[in-house]
């Protein structure tokens, strides 16, 4: 053993920190964030008076329902899109040198510095009937007239896969990046095609990875108000839009309600996924 | 002869290096869609037209004059300033103590404790804003831009804990026993070899808190009424109801800025990560010892 390591072992006592020093934020939060929205959350079921009236509302309205159908289906969707998206740059990023990773690392980051007003708003250029995409569509000749694009689902789906790609991103490349390339040389050695190579190796590999960006990814979307409230049409209501349609109408026990629900379908996702597939590893990989 | 067929049969089962064409393509592809409409709101900036018409008609600054002649605009714009940098110091103030305390220190229930400080970056944040204007409109605080700064404070602080927390693993402690035998007391023993070391982290931290801040709309939705606009409420006004390019330019800036400052963030980081392998005491392996003897 190194006398270095006999100093390592530190006294407690003598260590320059103290548990109390996190009491300051713990009161602070709890104060101004822990208290308010548990307060919110009371406010669905205690008014007008202890009733589960706001419950009994939403799941019965066929209107909401759906809603909440609509929500858990872009989120699926999103979610798999990113993936799909996402596992080709993520791969390769992590598989060419440190330098070039580097370099096109921040083609993913630019982007998600980004605040997410702007871009959407550059989804609205993008998309709009003066926009670029259909000027494109009508100098090829593939339509005669501007179509609609903005307001509609397609617009949502293609400005939230933007908007949350570089999470799906980031985890799988640092996932991927642990991985021993050796491994993948060895399968491709031993004569495994590039798909056995992928679905043998690679992917069980990437796996941490996966899960962690699809967690991220999907219960982010599960929230998304900005983008399918500037770019969806009155069709692709989701439910934080609809909260917020609801607080402005002034119907502040049933906005908890919906709020609940979302909370509750969050954590639910979190939980059934955080137990599985290494997602805690992943993650604070990511955080680190 | 056949052991040349065996090299013959191994150099030609030897794989690439590096990804294929078609996964790069597709790659390549990906990352193109992921920078192209940013980059196209760049140049339509400088649009010397009324509308957002691409290619832009020609050149000019009028949307930037529009912006900085405005002072609806400018107002906005200054009072995310602040409040941003209200925010960053108060997250630090909070934020980095409470990491010195994480990082360093073992109690009952640390995980739930992490857990509930990481919260406010994945909980949606419209329940966040929706609690917390129920909590404002009761005590009348809607539209005071304090009540911004309190808000906006606890969606930053994550920030702060995950930087310092990430400078603070790996920290050689042995150089702050060595201040503290040397005859320092802790608290001079922090200012002069802790902090300087742990720095970069804090700045970083402090920098993720402010742009958290300057960025954020959907609380600033619902607390900042019609008395504390904030740029990003403001420019959400302006989107829902008069798209010209001033909004186009605003973006321009704000991508500079944030990129700018994102930019500074991560080379700090990295910074304090090359710092950290530097300042840590040599480990004496024991032969090498046995051989001072």
């Amino acid at each position: 053993m190194s006398i270095s390591q006999v100093g390592r072992k530190t006294p407690a006592r003598t260590r320059l920190s103290h548990p109390a020093l996190v009491l300051p934020l713990l009161v602070y939060l709890t104060a101004f964030y822990a208290y308010p929205v548990a307060a919110m959350m009371l406010r669905s079921v205690a008014e007008p008076g202890w009733t589960l009236e706001n419950f009994r509302r939403l799941f019965e309205n066929p209107v909401y329902l759906h809603v909440l159908w609509l929500t858990f289906r872009v989120a699926a969707i999103v979610t798999i899109a990113a993936l799909l998206l996402g596992f080709p740059v993520a791969y390769v990023l992590a598989r060419i040198d440190r330098a070039k990773s580097n370099l096109l690392m921040m083609l993913v980051l630019l982007p998600f510095w980004t605040s997410i007003l702007v871009r959407t708003y550059a989804w609205m250029v993008l998309l709009g009937r003066q926009g670029i995409v259909n000027q494109f569509l009508l100098a090829i000749g593939a339509i005669d007239a501007p179509v609609q694009l903005l307001n509609t689902s397609f617009a949502v789906y293609v400005a939230m896969v933007h908007i949350l790609l570089p999470f799906m991103i980031l985890p799988l490349y640092s996932v991927i990046r642990g991985i021993d390339g050796n491994l993948l040389r060895a399968a491709e050695g031993l004569g495994a095609t590039p798909i056995g190579v992928f679905r043998q190796v690679l992917l069980p590999l990437a796996l941490p990875g996966v899960s962690a960006g699809c967690l991220l990814v999907f219960i982010l979307a599960l929230g998304f108000f900005i983008t399918p409230a500037l770019v969806g049409g009155p069709r692709d209501l989701m439910i934080a839009v609809l909260i917020q349609q609801q607080v402005e109408l002034f119907n502040w026990p049933f906005a908890s309600a919906l709020a609940v629900v979302l909370l509750a379908a969050a954590l639910l996702v979190f939980g059934g996924f955080a137990r599985t597939l290494g997602v805690r590893e992943a993650l604070g990989r990511v955080s680190r | 002869m056949s052991r040349d067929r065996a090299r013959g049969t191994i150099r030609r089962a030897r794989p690439r290096s590096g990804p294929g064409l078609g996964v790069s393509s597709i790659a390549a592809l990906v990352l193109l869609y992921l920078v192209f409409p940013i980059l196209v709101v760049i140049p339509l900036s400088f649009s010397a037209g009324t509308y957002l018409s691409f290619p832009p008609p020609g050149f000019s600054l009028r949307w930037y004059e529009n912006f900085l002649g405005r002072s609806d605009w400018l107002g906005a714009a200054s009072l995310s300033l602040w409040i941003g940098a209200a925010v960053m110091v108060l997250a630090t103030a909070l934020g980095a103590p409470a990491a010195l305390a994480l990082v360093r220190t073992d109690f009952r229930g640390k995980d739930l404790l992490i857990g509930f400080i990481i919260s406010p970056l994945i909980a949606p944040v419209i329940i966040v804003a929706i609690g917390i204007y129920f909590f404002y409109a009761r005590l009348g605080l809607v539209g005071n831009p304090f009540a911004l700064v309190i808000a906006h404070t606890c969606l930053a602080v994550p920030f702060v804990v995950i930087n310092v927390s990430a400078t603070l693993q790996g920290f050689d402690e042995r150089l702050e026993q060595a201040a503290m035998n040397l005859g320092a007391t802790p608290w001079r023993t922090f200012w002069q070899v802790t902090f300087p070391i742990i720095r970069p982290g804090v700045l970083a931290g402090a920098l993720f808190a402010f742009i958290s801040s300057f960025d954020e709309l959907v609380v600033a939705l619902f607390v900042s009424g019609t008395s504390a606009v904030t740029l990003p409420r403001k420019m959400w006004e302006s989107i829902r109801f008069e798209i010209d390019p001033t909004i186009a330019a605003v973006s321009t800036i704000l991508i500079v800025l944030t990129g700018v400052l994102f930019l500074g963030a991560e080379l700090l980081r990295r910074r304090s990560e090359r710092l950290r392998a530097a300042v840590v005491l040599p480990d004496l392996p024991a032969k090498d010892a046995r051989r001072g003897v």
